[in-house]
């Protein structure tokens, strides 16, 4: 299998002060093409930490980080803006949408930061809202959306350059069950149809069902890494 | 890009209004000093060309402004010829000869010492005179004993139409004499400086009262296109005489412009100063509560030069949106007052050396509009320019930890 995303003893330190804080101590994980993987663990456990860290937002404090095979550990800040913005995508906890642009344009936007044309973007946009059923919702902005909407434009929005690879950070936190199931769905629907790699972060039981992998983290490391028997969304619930 | 931006600015409308109103309000307050200088200086430099200098002035060449010599040698000898000569070219709209003589001129038992200045009223430069007459009638060219008296002048005096009064002058031969006149008329010229000195006299009368018949002090000269003066005054030259244009003549003025646009430039800074602070605090105060979106877009891939450009032409839509109301509010009321004037009654008179008149009228140059306009976009993006880096210094995951 194809190698998406591979952690080599990654340590992570947050220094506030004096006071340094070590939220990864060693973390090793490989992760493939097309998985559907949880990262579980309590909180404080290193999860966002290590997703920031495979979505180049942040920079370990040792180890090496690699994105399709390739070390990424070392690159300047620029380098890491131009590689998220075509490999990876994001869905975070908080509806992350741009606040002044209406929902096409919030997925349209990685979309003109990598410079495709006007026409090129339609298709895809108007392809990804009706992949998360939010067709008729184009041109609302973020406030007029529910946060299971929002959420799911963030989804439209992370698929939108198809990247290698898609992080979500407790994509469902901040909804009811139902929302959360509903986007849980889509984000699982997406990753059989399109093949497109995605790990997320959890603690929420009915949100770990959905994954094939599961990886568990305590104190800054992998303490469990399970992979489930393929199930279908319906037996799940 | 633009969009969001152009949105952007929708978000915090009382402070977008606040800030853009302080920009606007700052430059429409600098672009109406540039023109109340402007005007000032434009104002005292045409009555004084109108009143005192004219565009060329034909003199003796030893003749000696600061003294208002009378001997003959200093004098225009046949000024009548020469005026008339002058006149016949084409550059020329009117040359009429004139007598400048020191007097002092009593009233009963006050006197006051003024400049007695001999006219020929029929000139089409005594206009200003003439159309300035407040009480009684303007001289006729073989009035004897009739003179005209500023009004403030008359009015220190205590003196109406057709009350006598006293002037003795300095003569050709260094000698005074002595005579009464009646009060024919009391003028104005709005500009206190002037009148408050000055009297005027038919310019014949002036030369037997000073025995300097067949003579004058200078010959006065104004021109159809004020420009073509240092073009005449160099093809009139002629060793008998001194020719001085309205820019020798106006030193003083011209230096003051310069000293005034200095002080311009003090004005600029502050109000500029106040502006550039205003500007800086709301975009960083608007980079501090987008910090979590400035993370978003960071995540999205967005590079440090694109977040630093989105901020930018926030402010630069910002700044051309407040520049131009500045400018319309600035330049209306320049206008407005360009016409209507701004009275400041008699302060000018206090400023000795210049004419100014009792009101200002502020003039609005092109030059000043544009330097007016590039400075205030210039400030306004450099000022915009620190909270712009340091959205482009947030880190990505400080950013999206960020609670707005
Ligand atoms: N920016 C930061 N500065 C300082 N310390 C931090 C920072 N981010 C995380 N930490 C610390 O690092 C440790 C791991 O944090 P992390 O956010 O990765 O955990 P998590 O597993 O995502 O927790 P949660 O389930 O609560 O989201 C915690 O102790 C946290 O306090
Ligand atoms: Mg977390």
């Amino acid at each position: 299998m194809e190698e998406v995303v591979r952690l080599e003893n990654v340590t992570r330190v947050y220094k506030v002060g004096d006071v340094e804080t070590p939220a990864l101590r060693g973390l090793s994980l490989r992760i493939e093409r097309g998985e559907f993987t949880a990262l579980v663990g309590p909180s404080g456990s290193g999860k966002t930490t290590a997703l920031q860290l495979i979505g180049c937002l942040d920079r370990p404090t040792s180890g090496r980080v690699f994105i399709n095979g390739r070390d990424v550990t070392d690159l300047n800040a620029r380098q890491r803006a131009l590689l998220r913005r075509g490999t990876i995508g994001f869905v975070f906890q908080f509806f992350a949408l741009i606040p002044t642009l209406t929902a096409y344009e919030n997925v349209e936007l990685p979309l003109i930061l990598s410079g495709k044309n006007g026409r090129e973007r339609k298709k895809r946009v108007e392809e990804l809202l009706e992949a998360v059923g939010l067709s008729h919702r184009a041109h609302h902005r973020p406030d007029q959306l529910s946060g299971g909407e929002q959420q799911r434009v963030a989804v439209a929005r992370a698929l939108a350059t198809n990247p290698s690879i898609i992080l979500a950070d407790e994509p469902t936190a901040n909804l009811d069950t139902e929302n959360g199931r509903q986007v849980m769905e889509i984000m699982q629907r997406l990753n059989r149809e399109t093949g497109v790699t995605f790990v997320f972060a959890s603690h929420d039981p009915r949100v770990i069902r959905f994954a094939r992998r599961v990886i568990t983290l305590r104190d800054g490391v992998a303490v469990d890494d399970k992979t489930l028997p393929e199930v279908t969304g319906e037996e799940q619930k | 890009m633009f969009r969001m931006a152009f949105r952007n600015l929708g978000r915090n409308r009382r402070r977008t209004l606040f800030s853009m109103l302080a920009v606007a309000l700052g430059t429409a307050l600098v672009l109406f000093l540039a023109a109340f200088v402007e005007g000032e200086i434009r104002g005292a430099l045409d009555l004084t060309i109108l009143l005192e200098t004219g565009d060329i002035q034909v003199r003796a060449a030893t003749y000696d402004e600061d003294k208002f010599s009378l001997a003959w040698e200093d004098l225009v000898e046949e000024p009548e010829q020469v005026a008339a000569q002058l006149e016949d070219l084409p550059q020329v709209r009117v040359a009429t000869p004139r007598l400048r003589a020191n007097g002092i001129l009593s009233a009963r038992d006050q006197t006051a010492g003024v400049t007695v200045l001999g006219i020929d009223p029929t000139s089409e430069a005594s206009l200003p005179f003439a159309h300035g007459i407040v009480d009684g009638m303007f001289l006729t060219a073989d009035d004897r004993e009739g003179l005209l008296v500023g009004q403030p002048l008359a009015e220190s005096l205590g003196v109406g139409v057709g009350d006598r009064v006293n002037l003795l002058v300095n003569t050709a031969n260094g000698d005074v004499d002595e005579q009464t006149f009646v009060v024919r008329g009391i003028f104005s010229t709005h500009t206190p400086g002037y009148d408050k000195s000055t009297i005027l006299l038919p310019l014949a009368k002036a030369q037997t009262f000073t025995r300097t018949e067949g003579h004058a002090s200078l010959i006065f000269i104004l021109l159809n296109d004020r420009q073509q003066a240092d073009a005449l005054a160099a093809a009139i030259q002629d060793p008998r005489y001194e020719v001085l244009t309205w820019r020798d003549l106006n030193e003083l003025l011209i230096q003051t412009e310069s000293l005034a646009n200095a002080y311009m430039v003090v004005y600029y800074l502050i109000v500029i100063a106040i502006t550039a602070s205003v500007i800086t605090n709301t975009l960083v105060m608007a980079v501090f509560e987008r910090t979590r979106e400035i993370g978003i877009l960071a995540a999205l891939g967005m590079m440090g030069r694109q977040i630093l450009s989105l901020f930018m032409l926030e402010a630069t839509l910002m700044a051309v949106g407040s520049v131009a109301t500045g400018l319309l509010l600035g330049g209306a009321s320049a206008a407005y007052f360009g016409v209507h004037g701004i009275p400041i009654g008699d302060i000018g008179a206090q400023m000795s050396g210049l004419l100014f008149g009792d009101a200002i009228y502020p003039y609005l140059t092109l030059d000043d509009t544009l330097t007016v306009s590039l400075i205030a976009l210039g400030v306004t993006l450099l000022a915009a320019l620190y909270p712009a880096i340091l959205a482009t210094r947030l880190e990505p995951v400080e950013a999206l930890h960020a609670q707005r």
